[in-house]
């Protein structure tokens, strides 16, 4: 029989949610006091952990030092736990040092790395639970850790996937919906300049409908940037209130 | 608001894994009532009546929405199409279990919900705050449903007191289920049967016939003796199968004799491909083309082919001596050398029904109701039908769709679905031929002609771009008389060098269907224009089939050509293949074209190109007979039309002109190059035919038929 109906013809998805509307978030910044900047971010069941060391100077050879900017250095993993069945992950497998690749390239075009030149900035995210989308929420919860940091950065960068199922455009896939193997983008955004910090595409997608799912995804970033922004003030708040006492 | 399902499964590897779903509540799901003000911007038009307009109903006058449970809706599909029923809440929880269980019922319910005439709402109740529920501890996902359907009947007849209405509008849970019918009145809801609500219409007692009988399990036993053995379990018939001591194979009845039947195994076994069965028990109530599972029968029953006719012509129920008599006589002259594996179905694993078109055989009792339908199609059994218009069906062709065959009874139970109109009439023939042939013939709908380009159509320079363009050629098509829809077109002419330039154009359906939108999912699902004597059923649209992409005479076409350079021997040289314009200088007919090339007196330049076409086409068909080319004959018929009563008088066969082959033969060069081409630039994705050797077994029919008829061998 013909599998699951991912948006049905009343325009609900699997789990309920209208085609543009993101996942519920939610987010705590400075989850750990050893780190110069931490944040946990649960995307619906995908739960991401975000650390960040530094600026500080450079570890291990020198000789990678950049003159003139910083070093970004980005490490992404996934527990054992994440996902349904439990498998070993090796650091540095495949998939890992791809995403790890990309979370540098997006910090990079991120962070003014100019201000700290000949120095090191170390963000390392974990996923605890895999649930869709896992790229974004190692990007948003890697934001948070670095505004925890109080690293200087150009924008937020919020990220959100896109899929396009049934000629519709779908906003932030939840794993059921990566899994039916349909085109997918993963976009990561500074969504004040509305300029694109990552798009990755899986899968094939016709011209003409990229603009749809482009839109669809850059709204989604920003209804994620409205949400950090959020919980960015809000601990502000809470930090200067535990000061002021 | 947010919750989360949770459950277990397997993964393939045997493992047993915890699947966690979210699972969002919303409060925004609209009720789809017109009057209704609580539930605040509604997406699109609200589908329910402010003032349901169905038909009156005596058991409940007031207005009403009716609530249909999954079985109703899977069972009555036919009766809730009726015009007569609208303003129907369909639940999602009912949608999604009726997707799961037919496909085609849930394509008719779609469509049923597409309709704005018939006001159906589709309610996506398990996404709403207040008519989602959990599966209880121990609850089965069956009860559950049924409890979800009842929450959410009591959601709306709740939320639909709430409107400033001068009436209330009630809802009315139908369900079959004595069970759920019950808690739904404890829980004071208004719930009848589909039978007691239909039975109910004031105006339309003949909506009755279309119930389906789906009687429940129980009665059957008690009332009849009992003549199939039971149908063992799905779960029974996999084990069997995967042990080997069941077949699964498609269920072929005979269509000479209704008493035998093969099952061709599936699978790529050599033994008991074909399995035979013979005699109503055996049968089991296996209806053709149905899937089913086959228990072989020890050697010494095993059963020869018979080669007698029987037809079905009871009329009675008990006419077991009859019967016995009948399936005697299968078991009579029988030659040793003829028997084959034969076995008895032990179960159903996917039944195949389909509405069936037929006549109704009255019952000879006047005042009954119960009423035996004959089929069209020879195999498939008669059914019994419960109708009281039996003298308005009578000498009518009707519809007929099955509901069940119960153990106890001789013919599957089935109701009336539709009256084509009166047998023996041009349109109610024509109209049984399409639907037993499984032609899609409705027009088209206006989601598939909305693809269609704009008229008037010109070619832009953004379409020139990546064609060729061939209008200086002397193209011309060559087709039979009357032919509109022009598909294909040739060209030939001396090059410098001494050498042929050979073209075939052939129109560019693709740049007016773009993969995958309505037009080319209707298309595919029709496959090929149909034609009958006086009526051609279009694959696509008109405007496409017979004027934008028929390569008519004197206007510009897009077509892809194919184009070779050959020496006066035929032998391909070079071939390239391009997207292309082409102005067609003639549309000849067969004739017309032979006459061009045996006259002595016309010399220009089509008539050179079609005498250098023939000449290559002799070669060419030469070289592919030499080569072991089989010819198949599959002559073209035409009809003679009575020029007044426009009835078709006469047959004729196609006389072959020499034209006909030459077209033919340039056709299956340009496939040839085309196929070379493929494999050539695709190997690993090329589908490549190739029939094999078939097996001598596919002609014993016809040995059997030689030696009875004319007592000639046919040798191996
Ligand atoms: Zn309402």
């Amino acid at each position: 029989m013909a599998g699951l109906e991912l948006l049905s013809d009343e325009g609900y998805r699997v789990d309920g949610r209208r085609a543009g509307e993101l996942r519920k978030v939610r987010a705590r910044m400075g989850v750990f006091a050893q780190a110069d900047g931490s944040a946990y971010i649960e995307q619906g069941n995908t739960k991401a952990l975000a650390v960040v060391y530094g600026p500080h100077e450079m570890r291990g050879s020198r000789s990678k030092a950049l003159h003139d900017r910083a070093l970004v250095n980005c490490q992404y993993s996934m527990a054992t736990f994440s996902t349904g069945e439990r498998k070993r992950r090796p650091h540095g497998d495949r998939k890992s040092s791809e995403m790890t690749l990309h979370l540098k390239q997006t910090f990079e075009a991120a962070i003014l790395t100019q201000l700290y030149p000949r120095s090191q900035i170390d963000i390392y995210v974990q996923i605890l639970q895999a649930d869709g989308g896992n790229y974004c929420a190692c990007v948003n919860a890697a934001t948070l850790a670095t505004i925890d940091a109080g690293i200087p950065m150009r924008d937020y960068v919020c990220a959100s996937s896109a899929g396009f199922i049934e000629d519709t455009p779908l906003a932030d896939l939840n794993y059921v919906e990566e899994a039916a193997g349909g085109p997918q983008v993963a976009l990561a955004l500074l969504p004040k300049s509305d300029q694109i910090a990552l798009l990755e595409m899986n899968s094939r997608l016709h011209e003409d409908h990229l603009e749809q799912v482009m839109e669809a995804a850059s709204k989604a970033c920003k209804d994620v940037y409205a949400v950090l922004d959020q919980v960015v003030r809000d601990h502000v708040h809470e930090v200067t209130t535990l000061l002021g006492e | 608001m947010l919750t989360s399902r949770t459950f277990l499964k397997r993964t393939r590897a045997g493992a047993v894994m915890k699947v966690v779903r979210e699972h969002y509540l919303r409060e925004d799901i609209a009720c789809g009532a017109a009057a209704c003000e609580q539930c605040g911007q509604q997406a699109g038009e609200p589908r329910l009546e402010a003032q349901p307009s169905g038909a009156a109903s005596s058991l409940c006058p007031a207005p009403h929405y009716l609530l249909p449970d999954t079985n109703v809706l899977l069972h009555q599909v036919d009766i809730l199409e009726d015009p007569v029923i609208t303003n129907v809440i369909v639940l999602q929880t009912v949608l999604q279990e009726v997707r799961k269980r037919s496909a085609p019922v849930y394509k008719r319910i779609r469509d049923v919900i597409s309709n704005p005439e018939k006001h159906f709402y589709s309610f996506t109740n398990e996404h709403h705050r207040e008519t989602y529920i959990e599966q209880e501890q121990g609850e089965t996902s069956n009860d559950r449903n049924d409890k979800a359907i009842r929450v959410a009947a009591k959601w709306y007849d709740e939320h639909l007191k709430k409107i400033n209405n001068e009436e209330t509008i009630q809802v009315i849970l139908l369900t079959n289920d004595r069970n759920n019918k019950e808690k739904a009145v404890e829980e004071g809801l208004t719930a009848y049967t589909c039978e007691e609500y239909i039975k109910s219409l004031i105006a339309n007692p003949d909506l009755v016939d279309r119930l389906a009988c789906v009687s429940d399990e129980g009665k059957e036993i008690e009332s009849g003796r009992i003549i199939f053995s039971e149908h063992l379990p799905l779960s029974k018939l996999q084990q069997g199968i995967k042990s080997g001591i069941y077949f699964q194979g498609t269920f072929r009845a005979n269509r000479d004799n209704y008493l035998e039947a093969t099952v061709w195994v599936h699978g790529d076994a050599e033994e008991n491909k074909e399995i035979i069965i013979q005699g109503l028990k055996y049968l089991n109530r296996a209806v053709h083309e149905d899937l089913v599972a086959v228990e072989l029968l020890a050697k010494d029953q095993w059963v020869a082919p018979s080669s007698v006719v029987l037809q079905d012509e009871g009329q009675n129920e008990v006419d077991d001596e009859n019967e016995e008599e009948k399936e005697n006589t299968l078991k009579s002259s029988v030659n040793k050398n003829m028997l084959r594996p034969s076995g008895r179905v032990v179960g159903i694993i996917k039944r195949n029904w389909r509405p069936f078109c037929g006549m109704l055989s009255k019952s000879q009792i006047k005042e009954a109701r119960r009423h035996l339908f004959t089929p069209a199609d020879r195999r498939i059994p008669r059914i019994r039908i419960e109708t009281r218009q039996a003298s308005t069906l009578e000498g009518q062709r009707i519809i007929v769709a099955i509901d069940g065959w119960p153990r106890n009874s001789r013919y599957p139970n089935g109701h009336f679905v539709k009256n084509l109109g009166t047998a023996g009439d041009k349109e109610t023939e024509t109209e049984v031929l399409l639907l037993e042939h499984d032609v899609p013939h409705q027009p088209f709908s206006q989601a598939v002609l909305s693809f269609l380009p704009k008229m008037p159509w010109s070619i832009t320079e953004e379409d020139m771009k990546f064609r060729e363009d061939l209008r200086y050629l002397c193209v011309c098509s060559v087709d039979p008389p009357g032919c509109t829809d022009i598909d294909d077109a040739l060209h030939c002419r001396e090059l410098e060098n001494g050498n042929l330039e050979v073209g075939v154009h052939i129109a560019d359906v693709s740049h007016f269907i773009r993969p995958g939108n309505a037009l080319d999912q209707e298309s595919a699902k029709r496959g090929t224009t149909v034609y009958l004597c006086e009526k051609r059923i279009d694959m696509v649209p008109e405007l496409l089939s017979s004027n934008l992409c028929s390569l008519r005479s004197n206007v510009d076409r897009f077509a892809f050509s194919c184009i070779w350079e050959m020496n006066p021997n035929a032998e391909i040289l070079k071939t390239r293949f391009t997207k292309s314009v082409i102005n067609s200088k003639a549309s000849l007919t067969y004739a017309e074209a032979q006459m061009r090339i045996d006259s002595a007196s016309m010399k220009d330049d089509i008539t050179t190109s079609l005498r250098g076409l023939n000449k290559l086409a002799k070669i060419l068909k030469k070289r592919r007979i030499d080569n072991g080319a089989l010819t198949l004959s599959s002559p073209e018929v035409r009809f003679h039309i009575d020029s007044e009563t426009h009835d078709p008088i006469d047959l004729q066969t196609k006389e072959l002109k020499e034209t006909n082959s030459m077209v033919e033969e340039f056709m299956l060069l340009a496939n040839i190059s085309v196929a070379k081409k493929i494999h050539e630039e695709f190997s690993e994705y090329a589908l490549l035919r190739k029939h094999p050797a078939p097996p001598p077994s596919n002609y014993d029919i016809l040995v059997k038929a030689a030696k009875s008829k004319v007592s000639f061998n046919i040798l191996e």
